[in-house]
């Protein structure tokens, strides 16, 4: 059975022109960073060079750029490190309700220790407040961190106007931009971002590096503390391969984006409006345009998305659902719930993300499938609405 | 495909028994407030040859994960043609053991199947006037505080079904 994997957005495989560029770092150029001898020269090199290929991206400065091992790292350090750093001027912190468990059990986290966490809220469409947010931030706002396009319902948000009213207001502003990195062009200094986070193994490099951006200037405390790595803000032995091949992924991102954006924008219409016309009592969660050129998350009455999700296995496709039954809390996803979707609606939950290697071909056989997946699941369901069968 | 055992997947796939049943004597509904699965089921009582009350036949109708709806297949197996007093022996333990397990988080659907059966038969006594153990009265309230939570959850859903019934 051919597989087709439609889950883009929970990982990527790695590229094959990544690869090749990281195969060098394993054995031949494995020095340590940090020593003076060419083996840790020679590695130095790579890294350095990776910092400027990464941050020529998003227009950023190399030296603005630090490497951590994952996008939850990077936000820990982003939400925590900024807190810590400047807790004299004030410890409340804005969030959107839809970020990603990363950010959210870190403000969390920071309640605990005392800082004030302002959650604002989403319209239908999971879009920020742009009033709400002006209003929010108060005098003792140290930091605004809200994601650019969600993971889960891929809706954009309005980025650069609210870098400009934290730019006003004089806080932080921080952005998850995993999902928006290798889609959107984004740039860092037109966006007044001060703090983004970006993510190696969601556009086709390797797991195990990630980065955070961080404006120079920008008052924060390492969470890592040791040996000075990464201008100390990230102590530990710089994972080169991950990097170099991090910074691949990045050459690659930067010189396909705009095609690539437009070829899966186009793919995702068709899944959309397809999945849409074909399937009763289906509803498109998200905003219809402000959205990332990968991802479709649909929900259907009357049925369950995990079982949703294994009959397509069955059948060679790999996607996933914000249903409670898929989750290890038993809840349905946050983000569904704070675009105000009740619980069952969310319960029927599926989002196919796409990728590079996604074809139209993929795209024809998913509604080849699906309609009647949904309809066996709904004769099995004792909420069949007006369905006869 | 390895969170699931074969014959989970085997169930969900071709799950038997399922359906709505016309006039059953009895109907358990319930529901998991927790994760928000809800299963209804529906039994057919007769009787066999020594003159014991016997489930003769048995469906369901299930919303929620391949868990929910494999628990929900095999009970109906599990418990066709058996005695009531057979029947109330099946418990959740019974469920997952001839499922071939389930993963730990998914335990509380065998629960639900369980429950789902225990409601029928109450119902099925209950209509009939009939004497319910103690046993099963415990079981009965507990499940009716769940479904009342449930209900409110699934209102619209339920309307529309109710509304759809009477037509």
């Amino acid at each position: 059975m051919k597989k087709i994997y439609l889950d883009y957005a929970a990982t990527t495989p790695v590229d094959p022109r990544v690869v090749k560029a990281i195969l060098p770092y394993f054995s031949e150029k494995f020095g340590n960073t940090m020593s003076l001898y060419s083996f840790g020269q020679e590695a130095k090199q790579a890294l350095e060079k990776s910092r400027e290929q990464v941050s020529g991206l998003i227009g950023a400065d190399p030296s603005e750029i630090i490497f951590t091992s994952s996008a939850t790292e990077s936000n820990n350090l982003a939400l925590k490190g900024i807190a810590f750093a400047n807790r004299k001027k004030g410890e409340h912190i804005i969030i959107s309700p839809i970020e990603h468990l990363c950010v959210r059990e870190s403000a969390r986290w920071l309640a605990k220790q005392g800082f004030e966490i302002t959650e604002l809220g989403v319209n239908k469409y999971g879009l920020v407040n742009l009033e709400e947010l002006r209003r929010a931030i108060r005098k003792d706002t140290i930091l605004v961190s809200i994601i650019h396009a969600s993971n889960e319902i891929g809706t954009i948000q309005p980025i650069e106007e609210i870098g400009e009213i934290c730019k006003e207001k004089e806080v932080y502003f921080h952005t998850d931009a995993v999902q928006s990195f290798d889609k959107i062009k984004i740039d860092v200094g037109k966006m007044n971002i001060d703090l983004l986070t970006a993510s190696s193994h969601k556009i086709y490099g390797p797991k195990g590096a990630a980065l955070l951006f961080i404006r120079r200037g920008t008052r924060i405390e390492p969470l890592l503390h040791g040996g000075g790595h990464e201008f100390g803000l990230r102590s530990s032995t710089v994972n080169v391969p991950a990097i170099v091949g991090f910074a691949k992924a990045c050459e690659l991102c930067k010189e396909e984006m705009k095609k690539e954006s437009q070829r899966q924008t186009k793919l995702r219409e068709k899944l959309i409006k397809g999945v849409l016309g074909k399937i009763e009592a289906s509803y498109l969660n998200g905003h219809p345009t402000e959205r990332l050129p990968n991802n479709a998350n649909f929900r259907f009455d009357f049925v369950e998305g995990e079982s949703i999700i294994i009959q397509l296995d069955l059948m060679g496709v790999a996607a996933s659902t914000g249903s409670a039954c898929s989750s290890e809390k038993l809840e349905p996803s946050h983000v569904l719930l704070a675009i105000g979707l009740r619980h069952e609606q969310a319960h029927g939950s599926l989002r196919l993300s796409l990728g590079r290697w996604t074809t139209e071909k993929d795209v024809d056989y998913v509604l080849k499938i699906l309609p009647g997946i949904i309809k066996n699941l709904r004769k099995i369901s004792p909420f069949k609405g007006s369905f006869k069968f | 495909m390895a969170i699931y055992s074969k014959e989970v997947i085997k169930h969900f796939r071709n799950p038997k028994n399922m359906g709505r049943m016309k006039n059953p004597d009895g109907v358990g509904k319930v529901g998991n407030p927790i994760c928000g699965d809800v299963m209804h089921l529906y039994i057919r009582v007769g009787k066999n040859k020594k003159g014991e009350e016997i489930i003769k036949d048995i469906s369901f109708e299930t919303f929620g994960c391949v868990a929910a709806i494999a628990t929900s297949s095999i009970i109906t197996e599990l418990v066709k043609g058996k005695t009531i007093k057979e029947a109330m022996k099946i418990d959740r333990e019974k469920i997952v053991k001839s499922l071939g397990g389930l993963p730990p988080i998914k335990i509380h659907c065998s629960v639900l199947a369980a429950s789902a059966l225990t409601e029928a038969v109450y119902d099925y006594l209950s209509k009939n006037k009939r004497r319910i153990p103690k046993q099963l009265e415990k079981k009965h309230r507990r499940a009716e505080k769940e479904k009342k939570e449930l209900s409110k959850r699934y209102k619209g859903w339920i309307k529309l079904e109710e509304k759809m019934l009477k037509r």
